[in-house]
């Protein structure tokens, strides 16, 4: 693990589900799940609060890299991970409830990513 | 064995203010599970970042909401500043403390009437909305919109408010005070109106850690979380108490939303007494580069904001994680359990705003 700045630490994929099981222990809440796709690369953030504590964890993964859904760990992922699937189209494996893209009904395919990226 | 069915509920529903669907598994009339499902205003708006440039996304954040049109601003405006190292001026702080103030005030309202209307008390409905209505007359007069103000800027706010405004801004608030404890009292203390809040929608103080709910749907289930402690803006010269309440129904959370518009009230006065005299707004040069999160307390709850910059005007990503979005699964877990008939009156408890969620 690895400090990227304040509060956001670089995860490798095998460190996910262990870092989630600990927050879920410790009781901490999912903030939110964050998608962004930079440098041909998805970036997955995943916030968790603690009263007024935050802590951020990134997980780098290549475009045609699965990443574990932590859905069955924590409930509120689900619609975290579904929209990351619809709009960024991220292949998130083993969702608890899989919307098949129909969280926000839209037309176009991965609308978030740039033709160029797409 | 009860027979086992499914019941579609909305996106249309006559208490529904905004389109959202969820299909309610019934056993007889008892909710087994329900299952949201949203879709019907998605707009996309988060994406625009890379076509317009990061001053004119204020204006466009300010967009996602109808009720909380400001503090989406002010909360993509801070995201901004902090990549920037800008520092606000100490009156832009006071005037944005103030008009986030005014949104509370003004959305706690427009929910209890909209729950007084959802389970059929049409004059308090009304009584709640009339009040609701001297708020919006005080964002017309402060920054001449009722919904969209446009106010905020990267870098401090652009209109200001004299002090014989503000005077006269303390001055309705004092007045609206005793109205807001004769109309506050019947959600309260009346026999009707608490047969159908009281230990309806229970959410234990774990479930509400476990499903991520923000805002006041979490601190009436006991937790002691108000992003406004944290001190942004001018909250952090402001002396307040944090409230929560130990119920852990709809009552709880009814309660919690109307201590919070005296909370505000009083927040109004504190800030309009302290405000200093400096300039509006910091001069913003160059383009930002870097991410920032930032995290506010909105009248619906906690919103996250989450911005990062390439160093030209178009930023790479914007992302907003609205209050409703992290009630939903609160929300399905209140259903479970409860009666078909306290449906409605639960979907209104998070205080849903769908075009929030789906940005």
């Amino acid at each position: 693990m690895e400090e990227l700045q304040k509060d956001i630490y670089k995860i490798e994929k095998v460190e996910l589900l262990p870092v989630i099981m600990e927050k879920k222990n410790d009781y901490w809440r999912l903030l939110q799940i964050c998608c962004a796709f930079a440098d041909g690369k998805y970036e997955v953030t995943y916030s968790f609060a603690s009263g007024y504590e935050i802590a951020n964890y990134r997980l780098v993964v290549e475009k045609d890299e699965e990443v574990p859904s932590i859905s069955r760990v924590y409930k509120a992922a689900i619609f975290y991970e579904n929209e990351m699937k619809e709009l960024f189209g991220l292949n998130v494996e083993h969702m608890k409830v899989d919307l098949q893209n129909k969280l926000y009904r839209i037309d176009a395919e991965v609308p978030f990513m740039k033709e160029e990226d797409k | 064995m009860p027979k086992r069915s499914i019941v579609p509920f909305g996106p249309q529903h006559p208490v529904l203010p905004e389109p959202i669907h969820l299909d309610l598994v019934l056993e007889d009339e008892k909710v087994i599970e329900a299952i949201p499902s949203i879709g019907y205003v998605h707009r996309g708006l988060e994406s625009l970042v890379t076509k317009k440039d990061f001053n004119e996304m204020v204006y466009v954040t300010e967009r996602i909401c109808g009720i909380c049109s400001f503090m989406h601003g002010m909360g993509y405006s801070m995201a901004v500043e902090k990549i920037m190292n800008v520092e606000v001026p100490r009156r832009a702080e006071y005037l944005r403390t103030i008009w986030a103030e005014m949104s509370r005030i003004h959305s706690h309202l427009l929910w209890l009437g909209l729950l007084a209307d959802a389970f059929g008390f049409e004059s308090l409905f009304m009584q709640s909305w009339r009040l609701r209505e001297k708020i919006l007359d005080m964002f017309e007069i402060s920054t001449g919109g009722r919904v969209i103000f446009s106010v905020n800027k990267i870098g401090g706010v652009l209109k200001d408010m004299p002090a014989d405004m503000l005077n006269q801004f303390v001055s309705i608030l004092n007045d609206m005070e005793k109205d807001l404890r004769a109309t506050t009292k019947v959600f309260l203390e009346d026999y009707t109106v608490k047969s159908r809040l009281v230990g309806v929608g229970i959410l234990t103080k774990e479930d509400a850690i476990r499903r991520g709910a923000v805002g006041p749907m979490m601190r009436a289930s006991g937790i002691e979380v108000d992003m406004r402690k944290t001190g942004y803006a001018a909250y952090n010269d402001i002396d307040f108490e944090l409230i929560t309440s130990k119920e852990c129904d709809s009552y709880g959370r009814c309660c919690v939303r109307i201590d919070e518009i005296f909370q505000s009230i009083e927040i109004i006065r504190q800030a309009v007494k302290k405000i200093p005299d400096t300039e509006l707004s910091a001069t913003v040069k160059g383009f930002p580069n870097g991410e920032a999160f930032v995290r506010l307390e909105q009248p619906r709850g906690e919103a996250f904001y989450y911005v990062r910059a390439n160093g030209s005007k178009f930023l790479d990503r914007m992302r907003v994680r609205t209050p409703t979005f992290a009630n939903l699964p609160a929300l399905t877990q209140t259903l479970q359990g409860c009666q078909f008939a306290d449906v409605p009156l639960l979907i209104l408890t998070i205080d849903p705003c769908i075009s929030c969620t789906e940005r």
